[in-house]
Parts: structure tokens; sequence; C-alpha cells
């Protein structure tokens, strides 16, 4: 019998107009496997919110817009890879996955 | 009670405008999508509670909004928009060759049949189409594969395709306009395409009289005669009496013939609204007063329509999605302009008053006659 993958719950800080669009609050809780990138906890959030499939990385490219960063445990992850496995604090939940957007005007 | 549901799209969000047949008292709803830049709604004309709505943002990219109760509430659909095979490239501002990439849909015009079929205009210029309610969007890649495409270029506000007209009497046949490529026609449903621009001279392209490259800024066709097509090009008005297979210049006594919007009468196919605009560099109205010109005679004369427009100190623009009428009796116009204001004259322009008069920027109006 196949053992499934160990699994967490990370948490996802979204911006607002996000958080608008997927009629949520400000942060969300994905259950994901335990060794959790970008790209698995991104694949996640779109599954349970489909909304917001190309709003946070183009639908063709699937590479993150341009105007939006990834931050987590005071770190800018926006380059990492995106099957770069995410710190343990925030696999464990301890800290979030911060989608935030540039500051702009206009 | 007939009344009339104007659809405004603006810099930061969406209002719905109603009113019953007299077009005095409007309720305003909104904002829509608050904060987002709606380009373009449009209600599906077999429909009317069926509406389509363009939303973007330069974080968060594009989306597709649709109601099924006339704007009350919406939910988003499909907006992966990919293009067909390998893009290609198309001319960039100094001329070298630049890939196509997505960037946003400027315009949306649902079928005249069937509500579930809508097109797409979007930037970098392509056309797609949808049969399941906007839920998955299909190129219609004939239009780039023209052979053409690799000679296009942005106008300033980018390569965008921005008009679309469905030919009522022939389903098979399409126009379509680009900036800065030109109008184009299709007559077999998109399959294959051909640019449309004989007749048009523009002094800022190095072949004036090219196949392709002008920028035309907007198009419009009375139902009735969907031969005849009237177009607001980046300087000079034109019409075209067989399908856009040659251009005639009916700028006439316009005080100025650069503008952006244009559109026709409900009822008087040869009646014409435009808004001149100062210049190319200058995108306000001359002398700073706003006036929609009139041509009851299919252009060359043109007549001023003032009353109840700011006719001092006034420097904003109209854009070219911002004109539309509705089919009462009298015709009812409208615009929308930069500075926030949509205007509406209920008797075909000869008094207007403004609906709302503080909204964020205004990128496009239409109007849906209601029974």
């Amino acid at each position: 019998m196949k053992e499934s993958m160990p699994r967490s719950v990370v948490r996802v800080i979204l911006p607002p107009h996000l958080r608008t669009l997927a009629k949520v609050g400000s942060e969300v809780e994905l259950e994901v496997e335990t060794r959790a990138t970008q790209r698995s906890v991104l694949d996640a959030l779109e599954a349970r919110y489909p909304m917001l499939r190309g709003t946070i990385r183009d639908q063709v490219t699937q590479e993150r817009r341009p105007f939006l960063r990834f931050f987590a445990c005071e770190e800018d992850l926006s380059h990492e890879p995106p099957d770069t496995p995410l710190p343990d604090a925030v696999t464990s939940g301890a800290e979030p996955l911060i989608i935030l957007g540039a500051i702009a005007g206009g | 009670m007939s009344g009339v549901r104007v659809l405004v799209g603006t810099k930061k969000g969406a209002f719905v405008l109603t009113s019953d047949g007299k077009r005095k008292q409007w309720e305003v709803s909104g904002p829509h999508f608050g904060g987002w830049e709606m380009y373009h709604l449009k209600g599906s004309p077999v429909d009317p509670a069926r509406l389509y709505a363009s939303q973007s943002t330069g974080w968060h990219g594009q989306l597709i909004q649709r109601s099924n109760d006339g704007g009350k509430t919406w939910e988003p659909v499909g907006n992966k928009f990919a293009y067909d095979g390998v893009p290609g490239t198309h001319q960039w501002y100094d001329g070298t060759p630049h890939p196509w990439e997505f960037k946003r849909v400027w315009h949306l015009e649902p079928s005249l049949t069937d509500p579930d079929t809508v097109y797409a205009g979007v930037e970098d210029a392509a056309l797609f189409r949808s049969a399941d309610g906007g839920q998955s969007w299909q190129e219609l890649s004939g239009l780039r594969g023209h052979g053409s495409g690799p000679r296009w270029q942005p106008g300033a506000g980018g390569m965008c395709l921005h008009t679309i007209i469905l030919d009522p009497s022939d389903p098979q046949r399409i126009f379509i306009a680009i900036s800065a490529a030109g109008a184009f026609r299709t007559d077999d449903g998109g399959k294959t395409w051909k640019p449309i621009n004989q007749g048009l001279h523009s002094l800022y392209i190095p072949d004036p009289t090219a196949e392709v490259g002008h920028c035309v800024h907007h198009i419009a066709m009375h139902p009735s005669r969907p031969g005849v097509l009237f177009m607001q090009k980046h300087w000079d008005v034109m019409r075209s009496d067989n399908a856009g297979d040659s251009w005639q210049e009916i700028s006439g006594n316009l005080p100025t013939d650069f503008g952006f919007a244009i559109d026709i009468h409900a009822h008087e196919p040869e009646t014409l609204y435009v808004v001149p605009i100062k210049s190319d560099s200058e995108h306000y109205p001359l002398d700073g007063k706003l006036r929609v010109y009139r041509s009851r005679t299919g252009g060359n004369e043109w007549e001023p329509l003032t009353k109840g427009l700011p006719q001092r100190d006034c420097y904003v623009n109209v854009l070219r999605d911002a004109m539309a009428v509705d089919s009462l009796d009298k015709c009812g116009v409208y615009f929308g302009t930069t500075g926030g204001q949509v205007y509406a004259s209920a008797d075909a322009g000869d008094n207007w008053s403004p609906i709302v008069r503080d909204l964020p920027a205004v990128f496009s109006v239409e109007v849906q006659t209601l029974s």
C-alpha cells in the first residue's frame, strides 16, 4: 500500500484585491505537503479559489506577476525558484507566506 | 415601461446607471470591482440581463466578470487568453521585433444571437472568442496570421484591438480595428482576414497610404446599413460605403478632426456624432469648450452641440469606447470623460446634462435600452 505524503497547514496572507475577489479574510489556511514549495502552495490556493487563477501567476507562463512579491520570515522569496522548499517556519504554520502588491500610485 | 441601463467602465471600478424612458432621474450603482481598471462592459443583445465586463490591474492581470441579472451580481469566469501557436513578433515602438504578450482585454462584444458567445479584443492585438459564457477563450488566429502581423506596431496606448463590429446581416462577417495597425474584415467567420484601409492617409507612418499601420481609433456601423462604416482615425473622420473596401474623408467643417469616439443615431443612419479633440499631443477639447459635433448628412457638414456642456475651462478627453446611444424615441446619446462626468442627451444631442460628475476617469460607456 502506497504511503501518503505527510501534510501540513500553510498560512497565506493575500493582498486586499484578492481577498475581495476570493471572498476571504486577510489570511487563508491551506493543507499541503510538508515539504511545500511556492508552486505547491499556489497550486493549492488556486485549486481552492479558482477565481485567483492568473492573478498571482500568469495563466500561460506561470511566472509571478511582476508587481507582486512573496515574503516570509522577513525574507524576500520572490526570486527563489518555484520548486525550492519554503522555510520550515512556513510549512509548520508558524509564519505566513505573504503575497504582497508593490506600492504604486495612480 | 421602457428604460435604459448605462454601463460605465472607469479607471477605478464599474458603475451602472439606470433610468426610465424619460431619462431625467437616475440611479447610480457602484463602484463594482472598486479599485480595478474596468476597460469595458457590454450586455447581450438577446439577453439584456447577461453582461460581460473586463476587469484588470497592473498587479493582478486580467479577469472577466459575468452577470446574469443586469449587473446586480457578478461572477468571475475564464481569464486564460493564450495565443494560438507560437505568438511571433510585432514591431516595438522603436521598430525592433517584439514578442506578442497578452496584457488586457480592451473590448467585449457579445454575439447578436447567442448570450453565451462573446468576442474579446485584446492587447497585444488579437481577437478571442468564447462560446461558453466566457469560461474558455480561443483565439481567432487567422487575424494575426494574415501576414502583416510582424509590421503592426503599438499606438501610444498600447497595441490594442479595441473595436469589434458584428454584421447583423451576415454572421460570417466581422470588422475589427487595431491601434496602430488599422481596420480588418473577415467574411468567413474569422478564419481569414483582409486589411480594409484603402483611402486612409496617415502622415505619421513612412508610407501614408500603407496597407497597414494606420491608427484607427474607432469605427461605428448602423445595424440597418451594415455596409456603411464611419471611422474616427487618429486624425480624420472617414466613411466607407462598401464595407471598408475603400474610405473617403468626411471631416468637412470640423474645427479639428482628431478624436477618439464616434457613434450613429439609433434611428437616422446618416446622423453621426464625434467629439473633436485638439490634437494628438493635446488630448482635450479645442479652446476649453466641450462640444459634440453632429452631422445629419453622413459627414462633411457638422454642427456643434453645446447646450448643457461646459463651454470654458474644460480639458477632459472622451475615449474611443466612451460614447453610446439608446434606441428610444428620441434617441439618447451618452458619453463619458476622463474627468469622470457622464453626460446624457435625451433629444439626440440638442440638450445635455450630466448623470454623474465625479466618477474616476471614464474608459467606456455602453447603453442598453430595456423594454
